[in-house]
């Protein structure tokens, strides 16, 4: 049942991330890769709100993992921001690169701080 | 905007990597393509966590390697397929963006980062964090040389 959830939930999030990337990407002036952004930051949001929720309230495992490990895993990515970031600096937008970098850095791990507090409140 | 004129930068500006180009019948086999990579790497990632068993506090290898080794295959990959097979409907859509997008997480790095801080360790939280976005980075670009070497040997 749980390997079922996690490749279902990996099923809508693989395809979510790809037609809010699109969505994004339409409207977003200059060449950083906006929509990845969003995605991490979003999707590392709520995986911190199921952590919180998992840790303070106790939400039960097998959801947590389908919910957090499937859909939130396979919606956030880490291989697309890497190669999208090389191809920025390949492409002289060095400063656009390092701000890109700069900002996956820190943002999803402040979206997951939120979500976790969000949810001890 | 791309200053190379070479084959990569022609392909990208009709479609991006990630958004191929298409009708509305085009993209709903884009989508299924997507879904099924999407299952598959979800599946895969967690049997990686499962194998790779990390204690709590430590360092988190699972993730870690799973996000090293799919940042450098899609390098990898994308280079030669939009150098090799260009006008392919489904490899990139299948694999690039389903399998190794699914694969690969950000959410579940963050995550850790911020349980290793707010349990104590906020130094390794901080190192793992560090160490995960400039490994992917260079393995990322080790991807894409290693891509176009190969697409120039086949």
């Amino acid at each position: 049942m749980l390997i079922l959830g996690i490749a279902l939930a990996g099923a809508v999030g693989a395809p979510a991330r790809y037609l809010l990337d699109g969505y994004v990407q339409a409207r977003a002036r200059g060449r950083l890769p906006m929509g990845t952004l969003v995605i991490n930051v979003s999707g590392s949001l709520v995986l911190g709100f199921l952590t919180g929720l998992a840790l303070y309230h106790a939400f039960p495992a097998t959801p947590k993992t389908v919910l957090g490990t499937g859909f939130c895993g396979a919606y956030t990515t880490f291989s697309t921001f890497a190669y999208e970031a090389v191809r920025l600096a390949e492409e002289r937008e060095l400063s656009g690169a390092v701000r890109y970098a700069l900002a996956s850095l820190v943002l999803p791990a402040l979206a997951a701080a939120a979500g976790m507090a969000l949810a001890a409140r | 905007m791309i200053e190379d004129g070479g084959a990569v930068a022609r392909i990208e500006q009709e479609e991006s990597e990630f958004q191929p180009a298409g009708g509305i019948q085009a993209q709903s086999g884009v989508l299924v393509a997507i879904a099924i990579g999407g299952a598959l790497g979800a599946l895969a990632r967690y049997g990686i966590s499962r194998w790779i068993h990390v204690a709590t506090d430590t360092f988190p290898w699972a993730t870690f390697w799973t996000n090293i080794a799919g940042a450098f295959v899609l390098g990898l990959f994308l280079t030669v397929a939009i150098e090799r097979f260009p006008a392919r409907r489904f490899p990139r859509p299948f694999f690039a963006i389903g399998f190794l997008g699914a694969f690969t997480t950000f959410s579940t790095m963050a995550v850790e980062t911020v349980t290793l801080i707010k349990d104590g360790v906020a130094l390794l939280g901080v190192v793992y964090l560090l160490v995960s976005i400039v490994a992917g980075l260079l393995v990322a670009f080790a991807g894409i040389v290693t891509g176009r070497a190969v697409a120039r040997r086949c």
